[in-house]
């Protein structure tokens, strides 16, 4: 079967202000990504996991290799490939439902056909009876949950997010976990989720890609072999703290190696 | 204020055991109207204000009806009301005032149309900004007043150049403090917004254009405050009506107190048009302003 997202030795170097050197970000990374799968990538901080995810968006240009949507080659940024960000990310004047229907304005479609997709994403994401509030009016999770549900509506071919829930506070975390596993399972979106978090790596994944320091490259590609659906308790199941336990070891050593620089 | 906040430390921490309740509450609400942003109530905040013009009242009486001051320099504020009375019934003054605003509002708004949009396109392509630019911030140093033996020289001394000194003194500043807030747009919205299939154009209209829209409407209350300035300096030169040309004439005729009176009603109108903007502002922009 073909992937749907074929990344072919993507390179990215930063070039270097006033005498700076170079960074290299991201160094020849190959990557295929299967229809339906959900992916989460996890690395050191600095080692340039929102370069790769950005470059996907097409939001920064690449240095050198190519990245395959469906077989056609990516240039610049497309509704076909939905971002979610780490906070902050909705339009202050939009209400929630305005705010989901962006994209749908964007390709034209009618109003009733718009109020209708929004309705449902706005039920998948649990925020019935907050249609016309303000972003400012919503806590840091409902926030995140309208930038789910705006991504969604708009049907990408591929989800990508930057660590979407690392600016909340745990237990909101947890509880988005959930949720995103659920609207998952509903939807089976394809999905490459960035994050910090071990057990969130394993929690949501289908397979678990692990980045070395910077320069950026692939250092382990882990699949998870834990059916669906998943409860949160899971967490404390012996196959789960397992993969905890070998995800913990590999992190650690890029992580040592980002502290010995 | 170091010793405040270090006091106030103190003062919680051993508040429950020495003292709960009330002088705890009581010293807390003493220093609110030191602390640095601290609020105060609504009724404190109107008496303060109350007594700021009583007090500006107080000393110009006592100044004028003792006599120390000559009224051909300053008038008492009873002969000031009586000319205004005047200024009203028998000179037609609300001509001269309609004059006056129709300019100040047509200068601006022109300005302020133009100047958006020039903004708007500077803070969001490099290429604008780069042949802009330069030029305009060279310009805007330039005083308007001086401009105005040019106009006059240019287009007569009509309404259309009192309209003209208003644009000119205005559209630079708006242009430029337009690029200004448009360039504090977060990026993450223009990002998002071209993940959600915007075109460049797009995201100006749909992202760029609302995002910035209370910062513009703030701008432009700024820069109306300063067009009523301006519309004065270009009345006093050459004009045959508007509040400025009554001010000239009431000097030439040695006429204090419309003088005075002139110039507190710019104040007022000044005053006016700026509350009722704030008010437009905070009504327009809920998502912006308050919860
Ligand atoms: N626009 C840029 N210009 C120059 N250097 C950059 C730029 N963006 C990122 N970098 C550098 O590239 C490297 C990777 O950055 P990136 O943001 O991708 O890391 P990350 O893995 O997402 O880190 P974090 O976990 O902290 O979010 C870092 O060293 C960073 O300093
Ligand atoms: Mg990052």
């Amino acid at each position: 079967m073909q992937p749907l997202v074929e990344i072919r030795s993507l390179t990215k170097t930063f070039a270097g202000k006033r005498r700076n050197p170079d960074v290299l970000a991201v160094d020849t990374i190959d990557l295929n990504i299967m229809k339906n799968e959900f992916i989460t990538i996890l690395g050191p901080s600095g080692c340039g996991k929102s370069t790769l995810l950005r470059i996907v968006a097409g939001l920064e240009e690449k240095s050198s290799g190519n990245i395959y949507l469906d077989q056609q080659e990516i240039h610049g940024p497309s509704s076909d490939r939905g971002m979610v960000f780490q906070a902050y990310s909705l339009f202050p004047w939009l209400n929630v439902q305005q705010n989901i229907q962006f994209g749908l304005k964007n390709k034209k479609m009618e109003p009733k056909r718009r109020n209708e997709i929004a309705r449902d994403y706005i039920e998948l994401v649990g925020l019935g009876g907050f249609e016309s509030h303000y972003p400012k009016q919503l806590s840091g999770g409902m926030q995140q949950r309208v930038a789910i549900a705006r991504a969604l509506a708009n049907d990408p071919e591929v989800l990508l997010m930057d660590e979407p829930f690392g600016a909340l506070d745990n237990q909101t975390r947890l509880l988005m976990q959930e949720l995103l596993l659920d609207v998952w399972e509903k939807t089976k979106k394809t999905v490459l989720f960035i994050t910090h978090d071990v057990e969130e790596s394993i929690f949501l994944a289908n397979r678990v890609l692990v980045m070395t320091a910077r320069p950026g490259r692939i250092k382990a590609d882990i699949p998870i072999e834990i059916e669906h659906p998943r409860s949160y308790h899971l967490k404390v199941d012996p196959r789960f703290l397992n993969y905890k336990k070998q995800l913990t070891e590999l992190i650690r050593e890029e992580t040592l190696k980002v502290m010995r620089e | 204020m170091k010793n405040g906040l270090a006091g106030k430390h103190i003062a919680e921490q051993a508040s429950p055991l020495l003292d709960p309740g009330m002088s705890n509450q009581k010293k807390r609400k003493r220093r609110r109207w030191i602390e640095p942003r601290g609020s105060i109530s609504l009724q404190l905040y109107l008496a303060l204000s109350v007594i700021s013009f009583v007090l500006m009242l107080a000393g110009w009486s006592a100044l004028t009806y003792t006599g120390v001051i000559d009224p051909l320099f300053l008038p008492s504020p009873s002969r000031i009301i009586q000319s205004g009375f005047k200024l009203f019934t028998e000179f037609h003054f609300i001509g001269d005032i309609l004059a006056t605003v129709l300019r100040v509002f047509e200068g601006f708004i022109l300005a302020l149309i133009l100047g958006v949009i020039l903004g708007l396109l500077i803070g969001t392509f490099k290429v604008v900004e780069a042949f802009f630019e330069p030029m305009i911030s060279f310009i805007r140093y330039m005083p308007v007043s001086a401009f105005i033996p040019l106009f006059i020289l240019w287009i007569g001394v009509g309404d259309s150049e009192k309209v003209l000194v208003i644009f000119f003194g205005s559209i630079f500043s708006i242009i430029l403090m337009v690029a200004v807030e448009v360039g504090t747009v977060r990026s993450e919205l223009l990002e998002a917004s071209f993940t959600l299939g915007s075109t460049p154009f797009g995201v100006l209209r749909s992202v760029i254009l609302p995002a910035s829209m209370p910062g513009i409407m703030e701008i432009a209350r700024l820069v109306l405050g300063w067009a009523w300035t301006y519309i004065v300096v270009a009345e006093l030169v050459a004009s045959s009506s508007g509040i400025g040309h009554v001010i000239i004439e009431s000097q030439r005729m040695l006429r204090t107190s419309n003088i005075i009176f002139g110039i507190l009603t710019i104040g007022i109108l000044g005053l006016i048009t700026d509350l009722v903007l704030k008010l437009i502002i905070r009504k327009m922009f809920p998502w912006s302003y308050g919860r």
